[in-house]
């Protein structure tokens, strides 16, 4: 979906704030520890949680913290899954509970096909309202095959609990100025691509 | 002041405890997890597991040549694990012309328990939206100025691949041991913030 979690590239923000001062809330390693529990229960997987982070209210989104962020997205998914219903949640809390936007339908992935190192490629200019790990900043847009990583399960269709065959993911080379033309430091782009948003290019 | 006709929102601290008693009572959360979880990732996803493949590689060029070819075969050689979702583990090698820079603009994808927990900078928006746009002026502003021929390759954590850097050993520490290159290599070097360039012998 294209939401504000997809910051690659988005101008006007401001200088990066180096060193960071430590500091961690007592309860952020608990949540870690409880997130990781229900992932091994197999209560949501590392595609739904995600998906969870990125139906955030844009505005909730951008002004909570790193593990606000993770919190809201196990609350909303113990919701959804049904472990607890949002009243006796925010019961149990005490207070109001944030939850994430509701979920809409996945997808499938298309038929396969496979890419070669070095091959010239394209990453397929589509617009996904469910889950997708392509950031908008590569869409259509034209690169190289530096590398090819082992199958795993297809994000759009895994975030929405459907069949999720694996599929391998490639690493593909841009220059900035394709990607932003007149407007960027000159570098060479890596992005981790699966295989079902690229066709080969012209 | 609040607004009455809504509860106000519950601390973080009240929303954990409530997720908590949720996995409890649903039987996902066994005696002792939260306690063996932290503690395990306090003890073994360690910043020091990525300097010491850093180390290793500036003494030992066949372990050089097989991390740079199998990341993730280098560091389980080395007993360092993974979680199921990191399938891969790709190693940059920078060299005096070449610099390599790692982000997660979608999210905070890292290597954890390679090179540790990510630090807050890089979780930052400001880090996620701009490294891959104004990559030279951002480094800049950290502190790296790097020359104007160095090529900036950088890397967007946005698959289930996981990255690190092989940062170029600084000249002033050639002869020291791997123990001794361990404790200069740091997590920002591993991610592309700085090149040790500061270490003196």
């Amino acid at each position: 979906m294209d939401s504000l979690h997809d910051l690659g590239g988005k101008q006007g923000f401001g200088r990066v704030r180096y060193p960071y001062p430590a500091h961690q809330e007592t309860w952020e390693p608990l949540l870690r520890a409880l997130s990781a529990s229900a992932l091994k229960n197999h209560i949501y997987n590392m595609d739904e949680f995600r998906h969870a982070i990125e139906r955030m209210a844009p505005r909730h989104y951008l002004t909570a913290p790193y593990f606000e962020r993770h919190l809201t997205a196990v609350a909303t998914l113990l919701v959804e899954k049904g472990l607890v219903t949002a009243e006796e949640l925010e019961a149990l809390a005490g207070g109001s509970v944030p939850l994430a936007g509701p979920i809409g339908p996945g997808r499938p992935a298309p038929p396969a096909q496979s890419f070669a190192l070095g091959e010239r490629v394209r990453v397929k200019n589509e617009y996904v309202s469910g889950h997708v790990r392509m950031p908008a900043y590569i869409r259509g847009k034209a690169g190289v095959v530096v590398g090819i990583s082992p199958p795993y399960p297809f994000p759009d269709a895994a975030a929405h609990n459907m069949q999720a065959p694996p599929e391998p993911t490639y690493d593909v080379r841009f220059r900035a100025r394709d990607l932003w033309p007149d407007s960027c430091d000159d570098a060479m782009n890596h992005v981790g691509v699966f295989q079902s948003y690229l066709e080969k290019a012209a | 002041m609040a607004d009455q006709s809504t509860p106000t929102t519950a601390t973080p601290e009240q929303r954990t405890a409530a997720i908590e008693m949720v996995l409890r009572r649903s039987g996902a959360l066994p005696d002792g997890f939260v306690h063996d979880f932290i503690e395990h990732a306090g003890d073994a996803w360690v910043t020091s597991n990525g300097a010491r493949m850093v180390a290793r590689a500036w003494t030992d060029p066949g372990f050089r040549a097989r991390m740079l070819a199998d990341g993730t075969g280098a560091a389980r050689e080395m007993g360092f694990e993974f979680p199921e979702h990191h399938r891969h583990l790709v190693v940059l090698e920078n060299t005096p012309d070449i610099h390599n820079v790692i982000v997660c603009t979608l999210c905070s994808c890292t290597a954890y328990t390679i090179i540790g927990a990510a630090p807050g900078w890089y979780k930052d928006v400001d880090y996620r939206a701009r490294v891959v746009r104004e990559s030279r002026t951002v480094l800049r502003e950290m502190g790296l100025d790097l020359p104007a021929g160095t090529e900036i390759r950088v890397w967007d954590t946005t698959a289930d691949t996981r990255y690190m850097v092989l940062p170029v050993q600084p000249a002033a520490t050639a002869g020291w041991t791997a123990d001794q290159l361990a404790a200069i290599v740091t997590q920002d070097a591993m991610i592309g913030a700085s090149r040790l360039d500061e270490v003196r012998g």
